[in-house]
């Protein structure tokens, strides 16, 4: 095992639309991560099992089809219940402010609108995995 | 102007060479007014499909719009035709894209959300209520499941007693680009070509006046690539369907009339314009010399152009507005027969009435005041113009080779060429972005630290669960064992070589479902899988 964080990237219902999900992810690896991407169409559970498998430190959800107010919140729950808690569940997509304070109050990590520079979610893993690599040291 | 943006003109992937500071006529060298652009109307075409263009008609303002339910949509149909809409364009919800019921479990959160949601012929009547299909076109963005939305559309015009001779718009159904960027799929690529054929023949006979495909560089430039690679990839969807209907016993005349485009208008100005002088013209010459139409409708290739969705900011939402005229201009003085302008919010959301109304504005604008629509083609003969439409057209045959040495586009597919040229292509845009080889006002420059301001519209959860207890009140009503007969006779014909499509319409009319008949279809057919590749 390498000291590399490992994300899984995923594009969870049906939406097609995976150009930020697969830009997101080739940013992530040549920033030095070990990028883990599900492909489309997955449920919940695929997303969380493949967490699970790959012993992910963040997932990623890519989201434009306006479900992230089920999804988000649903794969928060299956991390927690297979007991990945410290998972980051973060992401981005076409996700309206308003909505956006309530996911976080959930406990889901910063969500990403279209223009947010590829450098700026860099660093937000980067910060976040490591602050929680410590506290579970 | 501050000191940091001085704005290098970038060499980028997507302009098919460096610009020059200026053109001359040494940058179309042999140019022959007759053989490269020809008389508006006339062969090869570059100069419009029609001899009078704008000055005969306007293009058909078409917004596509669809959210909620069907009695959702129907309103905003209604609101935009008093606005002075000239067509419709219906958007389905993700559910309905895949043909999938509301009521699936993969549909959960999904159902109206973003499209209108319609899983019968019972939701396709109240969309299109008092709305009388022989008075407007249609445009229906469906892909996977278009035979049976067509279907749906053909009985709702039955039951207005309009027959399906007069009815006039267009189903997307372009499967190709769905495994190449949409990713909207069901079944893998050949049973989906045969669907198609299908449908050429069913509508060469019964609907003759609708545009049976509409081969869509749209998805494939939102998906992130470039202009080049948008009309080439477009253009070669557009020959293996022409190539299909060969191989199928057709003639080309027969067919090739119907087949429409749908193109994106991206930023760059002029590069676009070029884009689509450059397709009439590969496209005109090809179905003459290559497939040996012998109709000269078979040679136009008439468009949509919808502004591009991928260039929208979140930040500063109102610049939007801006660059959608822009583009929208583009699109106008390359020739397009149909256009639909984003509306500012749809970077945050499904467009509000507000924004949806300035938008339709804009292509009035550009259509009763610029006065742009006044003289064909009027960038003609420009030398930069010219330069880069024959440098567009040069740069789409090496990748017509380069397809061609797959196999052609389905092995191409199945091999992750498309997916991997435009996944590469996307990266390379947001790399520049970033660079700041590229600016992109109130992203990285001009940058405002003010979160955006404007209404957005919400879908109500009560959208999914209303739209869910009316299919259950749906199937309990209907003749149940008229819906199996007629779910066995289809079954019957994806296994043999029957057309599919009368079987469609019969089961469309006794209230089967969108969900029934595909996940019957899929029971012979089989579901695509796409190998998970980011790179």
């Amino acid at each position: 095992m390498t000291d590399k964080i490992r994300v899984l990237v995923a594009k969870p219902g049906l939406d097609g639309h995976d150009r930020g999900a697969k830009v997101i992810a080739c940013a992530l690896r040549d920033a030095g991560m070990e990028v883990i991407y599900t492909g489309l169409h997955q449920t919940p559970e695929m997303i969380v099992n493949a967490a699970l498998e790959e012993d992910v430190d963040v997932v990623g959800l890519s989201i434009l089809s306006g479900a992230h107010m089920t999804i988000f919140p649903a794969v928060l729950k299956m991390l927690k219940s297979k007991g990945m808690k410290n998972v980051l569940l973060t992401g981005g997509g076409i996700i309206p402010e308003d909505d956006m304070p309530k996911l976080k109050n959930l406990g889901i990590g910063c969500l990403f609108t279209p223009g947010a520079p590829t450098t700026e979610i860099i660093d937000y893993i980067k910060t976040e995995v490591t602050k929680r690599k410590k506290s579970k040291k | 102007m501050n000191d940091k943006t001085v704005i290098a003109k970038p060499e980028t992937k997507s302009t098919p060479t460096p610009q020059k500071v200026v053109y001359t006529s040494a940058d179309i060298p042999g140019f022959d007014y007759q053989r490269d652009l020809g008389a508006p109307g006339k062969f090869p075409y570059t100069r419009g499909v029609y001899p009078d263009m704008y000055r005969g008609q306007l293009w058909t303002m078409r917004q596509f719009s669809g959210f909620g339910t069907a009695k959702d949509t129907n309103k905003r149909y209604k609101f935009l035709l008093a606005h002075g809409q000239t067509g419709l364009s219906v958007a389905f919800d993700f559910p309905t894209l895949y043909g999938r019921d509301s009521d699936d479990t993969m549909a959960k959160g999904e159902v109206g959300r973003c499209g209108v949601a319609i899983a019968s012929l019972e939701n396709m009547e109240t969309l299109f209520s008092g709305i009388p299909l022989d008075k407007v076109s249609t445009s229906m963005t469906i892909n996977g499941p278009s035979a049976v939305l067509l279907a749906f559309y053909i009985a709702v015009g039955e039951k207005q007693g309009v027959p399906s001779t007069q009815l006039r718009g267009t189903i997307q159904n372009d499967i190709l680009k769905e495994y190449i960027a949409q990713k909207s799929w069901i079944f893998p690529p050949k049973p989906s070509m045969r669907i198609i054929t299908d449908i050429l023949a069913f509508c060469a006979d019964h609907v003759p006046k609708w545009n049976t495909i509409s081969i869509s560089g749209y998805h494939i430039r939102e998906a992130g690539s470039t202009a080049v690679q948008e009309l080439a990839f477009t253009l070669a969807d557009g020959f293996a369907y022409v190539e299909a209907g060969i191989a199928a016993g057709m003639d080309v005349d027969k067919f090739a009339p119907r087949l429409s485009f749908f193109f994106n208008s991206h930023l760059d100005f002029f590069e676009e314009i070029a884009k689509y002088r450059a397709a009439r013209r590969i496209w005109s010459k090809r179905m003459r010399d290559k497939y040996k139409a012998k109709d000269q409708r078979s040679y136009l290739m008439r468009f949509h152009t919808q502004t591009a969705g991928c260039t929208l900011t979140a930040q500063q939402p109102e610049n939007n507005i801006v660059r959608t005229a822009y583009q929208g201009l583009s699109a106008v003085l390359g020739g397009t027969q149909s256009l639909h302008t984003n509306s500012m919010d749809e970077t945050l959301a499904l467009p509000t009435e507000h924004a949806v109304r300035i938008a339709l504005r804009t292509q009035q604008i550009i259509a009763y005041e610029s006065g742009v629509t006044n003289t064909i083609d009027p960038l003609g003969g420009s030398y930069y113009v010219e330069a880069l439409t024959n440098k567009m057209e040069a740069a789409a045959e090496e990748y017509f080779k380069k397809i061609d040495s797959f196999g052609g586009v389905i092995p191409a597919i199945e091999q992750g060429f498309f997916q991997r040229e435009i996944a590469s292509s996307a990266y390379q845009y947001q790399k520049e972005i970033e660079a700041k080889k590229r600016i992109i006002i109130g992203i990285n420059e001009f940058v405002e630290d003010t979160p955006p301001d404007i209404e957005l519209l919400k879908i109500s959860t009560k959208v999914e669960h209303d739209q869910n207890q009316g299919l259950k009140k749906l199937r309990r009503r209907r003749d149940n064992a008229k819906v199996k007969k007629c779910l066995e006779a289809i079954k019957a014909a994806a296994r043999g070589t029957d057309n599919l499509m009368p079987k469609i319409l019969e089961a469309a009319k006794c209230y089967t479902t969108l969900g029934e008949i595909i996940n019957t279809l899929k029971k012979v057919f089989g579901e695509y899988k796409e190998p998970p590749i980011f790179w």
